[in-house]
């Protein structure tokens, strides 16, 4: 075979961001499951003002969302584009800057959160000199990943492949969407007051915070998903068809379901009521993206038992469907009016994050590191220990807090016979200990298998050289 | 090779021509907030039909009166803001206090202490355990009390709504409790609530709400100003007088001052139906 004749890629950088991304994996898992244990037992806030609850759980939400999240987007698509436009980056100097100044970007968030310097905007904490320095480096990573595609040769890939368009549209929104919530006039370096308040205020909030979920989560993901699960099968993907009506109406569509955060709030009704009924029609494109990704393996199943890597693909586009399904039935009214401000939100979350976001990135990165340090895994066996510890973690922890979710909601609005509130604020406190406890564990049992997985990479990094070698010599 | 062939339908075109796909795919996620949010800064069923009259803030409620406290604006001989109604003035014995406004007149801006305290909340995160919004339900109404006014936050930026209740609700928290209460709350919650998940707070009781961080000065006359910019109505004497209004004062004392003016602006009529 000619290797010669085969493309040179830049790969340098996706390597960097590819350890990164695992790096936060890890540290936003332990503080999250260090914040859990806070819930569980308050003593451990141990009155220090830096990690008290309320900011290491900011601190956990930006390392794994953007930290994690956004090193792994970062990663797949300066991995993705060229080999799917069959070029190298078109400026691999910017991609390392980009890299780099993402990198400080979060470490900056992250202290300044701990320090108190905050938004207070859900999801979008960063204080305005950090934001708008992020907002700059994104900008640079979303120019340098369309001019990558524009520079294609258009005789040999005439058509853009469709992870591509989900990178794309998940870049251009986030952009557009995070610089108009974050618009604000700044008081003092640390601080600033947002252009838009009150009810206005509350509805730009969430239609940014939620589709910090339906693009940053979700549409870059898809992209993943759409290049990562057709490679490691080895099959095409199952229907063209269904990619496109899967990219225009989860395009179109996502933007609206802001408006179901705020049900039964000062938002008018009808600003809801349209949330909620977008985001009942989402269901069809979020599970024909799903049923695509699965039945890729079709007439491949088999597969699963050997292939771990494969296996976390799947595990997580099942995910991917099971709260594609749970956050329309919450959206829906009567439905929110239960589950919203209680804990049922943080179980659905988790169940996106853990079990769809973070195990087809864990899939994609192990992918990842095999064919940029050309060599196998350093262990097999870790990565099906691993690929239990997520599972079984993640169940833990969105089971945990659906039934104290759901207990919550149930007792605030529990009536004695005497037509009197049956409950106190305190007591369905204390009622939820037990299950902030579970929570704790499944947490903790997820953090553990992310420290198999650092591990069995760093180690496979380091025995790269050595088994490429031992190849050689096997084969000669 | 693959024949270049001529785009046969609109899809095939974008997939040609990554700069017509992503025009198409911003116009695509553009319309939602055209449609969900532009009217919301129009449509006076949005803010309980609170109007504002003036380009400082001030406002008028002709259906609802009691939800605002209207005062007027004029400029003195001097080009100074000033108004007939004062929000707060320094009394005989040299203490800050309430002017013209009393508890029930209706959402006014905060006092420097309070937009001081209000600032921490920020900063300490409350927002991330304890809602500012009532809903609309039987037992919401009988645990909180009336539910919550898109007018009762017009001056909060940002607004503190929140999503989760891992504490109770505190839109209607003002009043409840005493002072000395608050502060043992938060200098060890357990004591008052003994099942209390929330972390304790001391630091609050042993810093000057003055200094921000790494010791430089909260200038809260940057910050009404800032305010006043935005939309909220204080007049010229008001942002002139706002650090000397908060000198001396503790974290904790801000942080007691907002907590105690939560939902005690405006006294609701429960005859009236203000949401639809």
């Amino acid at each position: 075979m000619d290797t010669t004749a085969k493309p040179q890629y830049d790969d340098g950088v996706v390597k960097y961001l590819t350890v990164g991304a695992t790096v936060f994996l890890v540290i936003g898992t332990l503080v999250g499951t260090f914040a859990a244990a806070q819930l569980a037992w308050p003593v451990l806030n141990f009155d220090i003002a830096e990690i008290t609850f309320a900011r290491l759980r900011v601190i956990h939400t930006n390392t794994v969302i953007f930290a994690f999240g956004g090193m792994t987007l970062m990663a797949t698509a300066f991995y993705t584009v060229q080999r799917t436009n069959g070029v190298r980056l078109w400026s691999n100097g910017l991609a390392w800057w980009t890299a780099i100044l993402f990198t400080i970007g979060l470490l900056a968030t992250v202290t300044s959160i701990g320090l108190g310097i905050t938004t207070g905007k859900e999801y979008h904490e960063q204080e305005w000199p950090i934001a708008i320095a992020i907002a700059l480096v994104w900008t640079l990573y979303t120019f340098n990943f369309i001019l990558t595609i524009a520079s294609r040769n258009k005789e040999t890939h005439s058509h853009v492949y469709v992870s591509n368009w989900f990178f794309m549209g998940m870049m251009i929104a986030i952009t557009y969407l995070y610089v108009i919530n974050g618009l604000a006039i700044p008081v003092s370096l640390f601080q600033s007051y947002p252009l838009f308040g009150g009810v206005q205020g509350a509805m730009i909030q969430w239609w940014w915070g939620h589709n910090a979920v339906g693009f940053f989560l979700t549409a870059g993901f898809l992209a993943i998903m759409y290049y990562f699960v057709p490679k490691q099968a080895q099959r095409p993907i199952y229907s063209y068809r269904l990619s496109v009506i899967h990219f225009w109406a989860l395009m179109f569509g996502y933007v609206w379901l802001g408006a179901h955060h705020l049900q039964y709030t000062a938002l008018p009704d009808w600003t809801g009521s349209l949330g909620a009924v977008i985001s009942l029609a989402m269901i069809i494109p979020s599970w024909g993206g799903a049923l695509n990704g699965m039945l890729t393996l079709s007439g491949a199943w088999d597969r699963l038992r050997t292939d771990y890597i494969l296996r976390f693909l799947i595990m997580s586009l099942a995910f991917y469907a099971m709260s594609t399904f749970e956050g329309p039935v919450m959206a829906a009214k009567s439905v929110n009016a239960l589950s919203h401000y209680t804990d049922w939100t943080i179980g659905h979350v988790h169940s996106g994050a853990l079990g769809w976001v973070a195990m087809v990135s864990i899939g994609a990165i192990y992918h990842m590191v095999m064919k940029l340090w050309k060599t196998e895994m350093y262990s097999m066996q870790l990565i099906n220990i691993h690929f239990w510890l997520a599972t079984i973690g993640t169940v833990f922890y969105i089971v945990a807090m659906w039934v104290s979710g759901i207990m919550q909601g149930l007792m605030w609005r529990a009536y004695d016979e005497y037509g009197t509130l049956a409950y106190t604020f305190a007591e369905s406190v204390s009622a939820m200990h037990p299950y902030y406890v579970m929570r704790t564990f499944g947490g903790f049992i997820f953090f553990l298998g992310a420290v198999v997985m650092l591990y069995n990479i760093v180690m496979t990094i380091r025995t790269a050289e050595a088994r490429s070698a031992n190849k050689v010599e096997s084969l000669a | 090779m693959a024949k270049r062939q001529k785009s046969s339908n609109i899809q095939d075109m974008f997939e040609r021509n990554i700069f017509a796909l992503l025009t198409a795919t911003a116009l695509a996620f553009s319309i939602a907030g055209i449609v969900e949010i532009v009217p919301l800064f129009h449509l006076k069923s949005t803010t309980d039909y609170t109007e504002k009259t003036d380009q400082y803030g001030n406002v008028k409620n002709e259906r609802f009166p009691e939800l605002v406290w209207e005062r007027t604006f004029t400029e003195d001989a001097n080009g100074k803001l000033v108004s007939e109604k004062a929000l707060y003035k320094e009394d005989t014995n040299g203490n800050w206090v309430l002017a013209d406004w009393k508890a029930g007149d209706g959402v006014r801006p905060y006092t420097p202490l309070e937009l001081a305290g209000r600032d921490l909340y920020i900063r300490e995160g409350c927002y991330i355990c304890h809602s500012q919004m009532i809903r609309p339900f039987r037992d919401e109404r009988e645990r909180y009390g009336h539910y919550s006014l898109a007018t009762e936050s017009m001056y909060d930026f940002p607004m503190q709504w929140g999503s989760k209740r891992t504490g109770p609700d505190l839109a209607r928290l003002g009043g409840k409790y005493s002072d000395e209460w608050h502060v043992m709350h938060m200098l060890r919650p357990q004591n008052v609530v003994p099942e209390s998940v929330m972390p304790a707070y001391p630091w609050l009781a042993d810093r000057l709400v003055s200094e921000d961080f790494f010791g430089t000065e909260r200038d809260m006359s940057k910050r009404l100003s800032v305010m006043r910019t935005l939309g909220v109505p204080y007049t010229d004497e008001e942002i002139a007088n706002a650090n000397k209004a908060i000198a001396g004062f503790t974290e904790m004392d801000a942080m007691v001052a907002y907590l105690q003016v939560l939902g005690t602006m405006v006294k609701l009529d429960d005859s009236k139906v203000y949401r639809q």
